[in-house]
């Protein structure tokens, strides 16, 4: 693309891909888990054994990505005062009438929230999941901790559903070119404009 | 499914369990009498034997106890305790320890691999280690301790009320190897009826004054029913809980929170594509092109 910006390099694009994988799959075997009436899809798998004894592991890897991406973009995921101003006025950004909206950063307050909540649901899932898959370690005289794993393992996959079927319709149908970026990397300087017009002219240097 | 036995409830099956309420069946029951167990273990001999399961090492604690809990290949353990009752008086009490094969059962409602538990209609509830996915989700189901976990094969085990048996006319293989007549099978009924007599007797005839059945209302029932000394204090016989029920939390988790959760879903995937149909994309306008 002529005049383009790198909005994600290789690395960044490399690392956002594991950790979609990963999450799909950890997502689709924990639904088979979730409900008998999506148990088939344990069965397209390999199996619902199969899935259990991977299931843990790829969740692991998936964490080992989320730190992977804290340490990449810590200083890019803080929230600052410009967030909070765009913040109350989300639903102009929600309606499409982006005009209206105060100047931000590399990422806007959503991605911001999204990726904090994945962060941090994802240590949660990362600790509860730990005593799913082991409950015949803990002695019969912690077994409320498995209650509480349980409740929390559901709870916080949910709340990352919620979060990832909004990041993947925002990042596909409702911001034309925010697919692009996360594949190529590159946007243009319109966009760049846009959607994070404080970031452009940090990068662009005007 | 072996023999003759009919299907009362799955695991992770939706919809009706096949087969079920096509014939009714009487349910089975075993009856423990601990005021004449001798704590021989011939019971836990017997089942190793007819289930072919090997002997395990014993671990020596300063008691009769030859090993603290039941294992994947052990179904059956004598829970043997010392105990000095309220009077100062000394108590040997031995309790033959395995699955309750509970009426409402926690291990069968937690379990998400379809047909991995099966309730038969005469309430033996089994595991089907070939539809066992190893999750152990069933450990956490069940409130008397009782599934165990083979980490070689990934799969639980437990005791199987001997359906093989039982499904072919035979009582369980520990009733069969009892010495002394404390172990009984029979229908449920029966077995009640047999409990509370002798209950009666040890209150009218002994200075068990306490004595009486136990049969827990909080898991519907079970189909393993004790007569003990004293009903109040039933945790003294190594750990039988005085009220089980099956987890709160696998009731919310299995109820509510599935019902919130499937909600939760389906609603944003019509929110997304409300909001599309409704405000369309982010396009940018490029400038000056």
């Amino acid at each position: 693309m002529e005049n383009s910006i790198l909005r994600y390099s290789l690395v960044e694009r490399v690392m956002h891909w594991i950790a979609a994988v990963t999450y799909c799959y950890v997502l689709l075997t924990g639904l088979a888990f979730y409900s008998p009436h999506l148990y088939w899809i344990a069965m397209v798998l390999g199996g619902a054994p199969t899935s259990r004894f991977w299931h843990p592991w790829i969740a692991v890897t998936f964490f080992g990505v989320l730190l992977w991406m804290l340490r990449t973009w810590a200083a890019d995921m803080r929230i600052t005062s410009v967030d909070r101003a765009w913040g109350k006025q989300m639903k102009r950004y929600i309606e499409n009438d982006d005009e209206a909206l105060p100047p931000i950063d590399r990422f806007n307050l959503g991605q911001k929230y999204f990726f904090w909540a994945m962060l941090f649901a994802g240590f949660v899932l990362l600790v509860s999941g730990t005593v799913l898959w082991i409950p015949e370690k803990l002695p019969w005289s912690l077994r409320d901790v498995r209650y509480i794993a349980v409740l929390l393992h559901v709870s916080s996959a949910l709340l990352t559903i919620g979060a990832f079927i909004i990041h993947v319709y925002m990042g596909t149908a409702m911001v034309r070119g925010g697919f692009t970026s996360i594949i190529r990397g590159e946007v243009s300087p319109a966009w760049a404009k846009m959607h994070h017009r404080l970031w452009y002219q940090r990068v662009a240097g005007k | 499914m072996p023999g003759n036995l009919r299907v009362q409830a799955i695991s992770g099956h939706s919809g009706a369990a096949p087969g079920s309420g096509a014939q009714r069946q009487e349910r089975v029951a075993k009856l423990i009498d601990t005021t004449t167990c001798i704590g021989c273990k011939a019971c836990e001999v017997a089942c190793l034997e007819w289930n072919d399961l090997p002997f395990r090492e014993t671990a020596f604690d300063n008691t009769y106890q030859t090993m603290p809990q039941t294992a994947w290949n052990y179904w059956n353990l004598i829970k043997f305790n010392e105990h000095t009752a309220a009077d100062g008086s000394f108590h040997w009490l031995m309790r033959k320890d395995q699955c309750m094969h509970c009426a409402d059962p926690g291990c069968l409602a937690a379990c998400p691999a379809d047909n991995a538990i099966v309730q038969y209609q005469n309430g033996i509830v089994d595991f089907q280690q070939e539809y066992c996915i190893g999750c152990q989700y069933c450990v956490t189901g069940c409130p008397f301790n009782i599934p165990r976990f083979n980490p070689a094969t990934k799969k639980m085990f437990k005791c199987t009320l001997c359906t093989d048996r039982v499904s072919q006319g035979l009582e369980p293989a520990c009733i069969k190897a009892c010495p002394t007549g404390c172990l009984h099978f029979g229908t449920k009924e029966d077995m009640t009826a047999l409990a509370q007599t002798r209950a009666q007797q040890l209150r009218q005839h002994t200075a068990h004054t306490n004595a009486g059945v136990y049969d827990p209302a909080g898991v519907g029932g079970t189909s393993v029913i004790y007569v003990l000394h004293d009903i109040a204090n039933p945790e003294a016989y190594g750990g039988l809980p005085a009220n089980p029920r099956v987890p709160w939390a696998v009731r919310l988790w299995k109820g509510p929170l599935k019902w919130l959760g499937n909600v939760a879903m389906i609603g944003g995937l019509i929110g997304v594509t409300l909001h599309y149909l409704r405000f369309g994309p982010k396009k940018v306008e490029e400038h000056g092109k």
